[in-house]
């Protein structure tokens, strides 16, 4: 019976998941059922993982592992997943995808990174791995009237199915190298040197950096946030990373934790490379939601800069990081779906000018969320990346954080630009006047934190701390 | 006679999971052969599991390969479904017809 109170979060969130899948069948027009639902299971999912909290401990054959770190990253995911199901409401309603099926295959995708969050086994981690990745295949492609999202559909597919066959080899490589499919024991394992393990790593960390869209293999990135409709591009840009996240940390830190030397290379490439590419790609992008998606691959790379210390102090600094920049992005996408004119949604940068003189409490909120998202100070993206820095240099990798500072300076050019378009360019569109109750109090939290931050940062770093 | 060992299986896993993986970059035509080589992918792996099961006398690797063959069937029934609805907007299921946003 013990065990039972391990895994209660991941039993209610099935259980609830199940429900919600027969209410949706044997009712008529049952999707205002199934969302009102869907936010029950969510928030009381959120109350039994508070409630079961126990010690650090492993069960099922030390397969799962139930830790403060794992309860942190599942309660981030659940708060996250609710307010981008709030948000979306609206958008869901205009664009015509009232389908029951929608929030329950966000549920099983939640399910999916619950167990890759708490897995402490290959077989495990793959299992929920999978279950994650084929709900986001038919998320992608959920409009499937639309010809964009269905091709969206495709790609994510293709390359994410690809991407989990490297993983998958290299866990294979893995089992055999080391006799074992267990972290802890991998961990003892890899004590000696195994150059057969390190090529194992190798094709894992390709896998992982493909999950978290990590330069070179990002190519998925901007199409698919671009061609699903934007209530799924929100839900990509924001859970799915805290779930790949959580597990590179995982990885690196246990597992892997001894061959330090060999994986801190490719990690510093993978964090340069994404730096570089977020800064430089997006300049001429001209969709906001493609902007979104290379703004996510440079914030990706600084998050994995943290990683590469391969210190307590660089995961700390990756978790604080990861979890501002999710604030950040339900506060930008809650403004994007503001951008409503006439039951249409507008996705052209263009179509912001001169939205100061119509909408000044819009165009500040973009201004607070888009200088954050630069890391200007006083902002909470400038001390996400502060600590992220602070942490590189503790190390002594001056290389990778003058790289990371400069690309931040070339990043502030295009999130200035957006600003700039707002404040200073000709009226053009009237948007329609905004009533959405959901979307401003996500849009208000999200502002309100990024300007809190300065005044008492201690709540999360003292969180994070205790996390490691 | 040679002796069939380890390493000849592995790489034999190691042909399949590159074919697989050549089959995916280097295929112009037709989507469902895209498809195909995610299923090489996932059987090479399955090859390399059963092998290594076998030669360690270590039993976890074979049912690791039961749990990815049922994977392999949930993932190619979803691919599968995907490619109908593209193909109903728009009629085609050619790899240089996937273009409608430049990337």
């Amino acid at each position: 019976m013990e065990n039972i109170n391990i895994i209660l979060p991941e039993i209610f969130l099935f259980l609830g998941t199940c429900t919600a899948l027969m209410v949706g069948v044997f009712f008529k027009n049952s999707y205002n059922i199934v969302i009102k639902f869907t936010y029950l299971i969510l928030l009381f999912s959120i109350i039994s993982i508070f409630l079961s909290s126990v010690e650090t401990s492993e069960f099922f054959l030390m397969s799962f592992v139930r830790d403060p770190f794992a309860d942190f990253f599942k309660s981030l995911i659940l708060i996250s997943c609710f307010f981008v199901l709030l948000t979306s409401q609206q958008f869901i309603k205009d664009q015509k995808i009232l389908k029951f099926e929608y929030p329950i295959i966000i549920l099983l995708s939640i399910l999916g990174m619950f167990f890759m969050v708490s897995s402490n086994d290959l077989i495990l981690f793959y299992l929920g791995l999978e279950l994650q990745s084929l709900s986001l295949y038919v998320l992608a492609a959920i409009d499937r009237n639309n010809l964009r999202s269905s091709e969206a559909g495709i790609k994510y597919f293709v390359l994410s199915a690809l991407s989990s066959g490297l993983l998958l080899y290299g866990c294979s490589l893995l089992y055999g190298f080391t006799g074992s499919t267990n972290f802890d024991l991998i961990q003892n394992e890899l004590i000696t040197k195994n150059t057969g393990a390190v090529f194992a790593m190798v094709f894992i960390l390709v896998g992982l950096a493909f999950k978290v869209s990590a330069v070179p293999f990002h190519m998925w990135t901007p199409d698919v946030y671009e061609g699903s409709p934007t209530s799924i591009t929100n839900f990509f840009a924001v859970v799915p990373k805290i779930a790949g996240i959580a597990v590179i940390i995982r990885f690196m830190g246990k597992p892997f934790d001894n061959i330090l030397i060999e994986w801190q290379s490719i990690m510093i490439f993978l964090s340069i490379a994404s730096m570089i590419l977020g800064a430089v790609a997006a300049i001429g992008q001209n969709n906001i939601k493609r902007l979104m998606a290379y703004s996510s691959i440079g914030h990706i790379g600084y998050a994995l800069a943290g990683i590469s210390t391969g210190t307590v102090s660089g995961y700390s600094s990756t978790v604080i990081y990861i979890t501002i920049y999710i604030v950040m992005n339900l506060g930008a996408f809650g403004c994007i779906y503001l951008m409503r004119k006439d039951g249409l949604y507008k996705e052209q940068i263009s179509d912001l000018s001169g939205l100061s003189k119509k909408q000044p409490l819009l165009a500040v909120s973009f201004l607070i969320i888009f200088f954050s998202l630069a890391g200007i100070p006083p902002l909470g993206g400038f001390f996400a990346k502060f600590y992220v820095f602070m942490s590189v240099i503790e190390s002594e990798m001056y290389a990778l954080a003058i790289i990371g500072l400069l690309t931040t300076v070339i990043s502030a050019f295009y999130y200035i630009r957006v600003i700039k378009i707002i404040y200073f360019d000709d009226a053009k569109n009237n948007f329609d006047e905004n009533k959405n109750f959901n979307i401003n109090l996500t849009v208000f939290l999200s502002c309100v934190i990024l300007l809190g931050f300065l005044i008492y940062p201690s709540i999360l770093n003292n969180t994070v701390q205790s996390l490691f | 006679m040679i002796e069939i060992g380890l390493g000849h299986y592995l790489t034999l896993g190691a042909i399949i999971f590159f074919l697989g993986v050549i089959g995916i970059f280097l295929n112009r035509k037709n989507v469902i052969v895209i498809l195909m080589s995610v299923e090489l992918i996932l059987l090479s792996v399955n090859i390399n599991l059963i092998s290594f099961s076998i030669f360690s006398g270590d039993i976890v690797g074979q049912i690791f390969t039961m749990l990815i063959l049922t994977v392999a069937a949930a993932e190619a029934a979803i691919g599968l479904a995907i490619i109908v609805i593209f193909y109903r907007n728009r009629g085609s299921i050619r790899v240089e017809d996937i273009h409608g946003m430049r990337g």
